[in-house]
């Protein structure tokens, strides 16, 4: 059985990089696919990968993860822009992340269109 | 600050800029340490680094420092980085298949896990980066855009080495449009194909 938890821009948005990283490497590490809404910057995602590598152990053997939509950017008016767009629509952020432990997920294939998330067989 | 530890600044500043230090990321077995392996063998008459088919073969940073290479008239000192492939797993099991023993392929992980943390680290120390991609395995990966995202955010110059190009699969458009806005050389790190056009690049994307 697979076992998604989905995290919402607003549960995070608050949260400092290493708190962020923290609550996604505890609910992959109990064996749950994260779709986190939005993406995690270019800093946040090689902390993630720290982080992992860290806690490789007997059970957990690391994550998979992978990453669609508009990517981060330092652009301050193009973040101010994008801000502004999320404001009036009434969305969170752009993109999504998937992310889950790899004793589950197989492997991601990510072409610039499409995802294919192959899992393992698990009981 | 006094007159002579302005001019130490000054001097250090040029020392810094003198040797470029250059590192080469990328994803676990693209061929990193035989790209490594080529520069250090033209240009000092012998490698640095070990090979192997065994995935995570370098675990921790390799230097090999004042390698002087020449390109198209020009010269330049580089310090060769080479570091451990970044990945976001690691199981003791794959190394199994390799023939290794249980505790050898468990230590192996070990190291492979603390290779990539150092590999990371080392993100501080470049000056510039070689970003090693195997031309035959889809470029779409997310370490591959979690190594380019990072060097981006700290305004390192990157240049994308599409390496294995003498294998028939390897397919360097594919990165190229996978990364639009970097430069892309395919080379054979192993056979040395395109050796040349790799330093006018590389001192094209020091400059």
């Amino acid at each position: 059985m697979l076992r998604l938890q989905i995290i919402p821009h607003s549960e995070v948005a608050n949260l400092t990089s290493e708190s962020k990283i923290s609550k996604v490497l505890r609910i992959a590490k109990n064996n749950r696919i994260i779709l986190l809404e939005g993406r995690l910057s270019p800093e946040e995602e090689t902390l993630l990968i720290e982080r992992t590598m860290s806690n490789i152990d007997r059970r957990f053997k690391g994550i998979e993860i992978c990453s669609i939509g508009d990517s981060e950017t330092r652009d301050l008016v193009k973040r101010i822009k994008r801000g502004l767009a999320q404001f009036l629509l009434g969305v969170g952020a752009s993109g999504m992340t998937i992310i889950g432990p790899a004793s589950i997920i197989k492997e991601i294939k990510r072409d610039p269109d499409k995802i294919e998330l192959l899992t393992k067989n698990v009981k | 600050m006094g007159f002579f530890d302005y001019l130490k600044s000054i001097l250090k500043i040029f020392q810094i800029k003198k040797t470029v230090r250059l590192g080469l990321y990328g994803p676990v077995n693209a061929g990193k340490s035989s790209l490594a392996n080529k520069i250090s063998l033209d240009w000092l008459g012998e490698e640095m680094s070990e090979v192997s088919k065994i995935p995570h073969e370098t675990r921790e940073i390799k230097v090999k420092e004042k390698v002087k290479i020449r390109s198209s008239g020009k010269e330049l000192d580089f310090n060769l980085i080479d570091t451990p492939g970044i990945a976001t797993k690691v199981d003791y099991e794959d190394f199994l298949k390799y023939k290794l023993s249980k505790s050898e392929a468990k230590k192996r992980a070990k190291e492979a896990t603390q290779g990539v943390i150092e590999a990371i680290k080392w993100l501080e120390n470049v000056d510039c980066v070689l970003v090693v991609l195997d031309a035959t395995e889809n470029p779409y990966d997310q370490v591959n855009v979690t190594i380019i995202g990072n060097l981006a955010a700290r305004n390192i110059p990157v240049l994308i080495v599409a390496n294995k190009i003498d294998l028939k699969s390897a397919n360097i458009k594919r990165i190229e449009s996978a990364f639009p806005q970097y430069n892309v050389v395919g080379v054979s790190a192993l056979k040395g194909t395109n050796i040349e056009n790799f330093y006018k690049e590389l001192f094209r994307t020091v400059r």
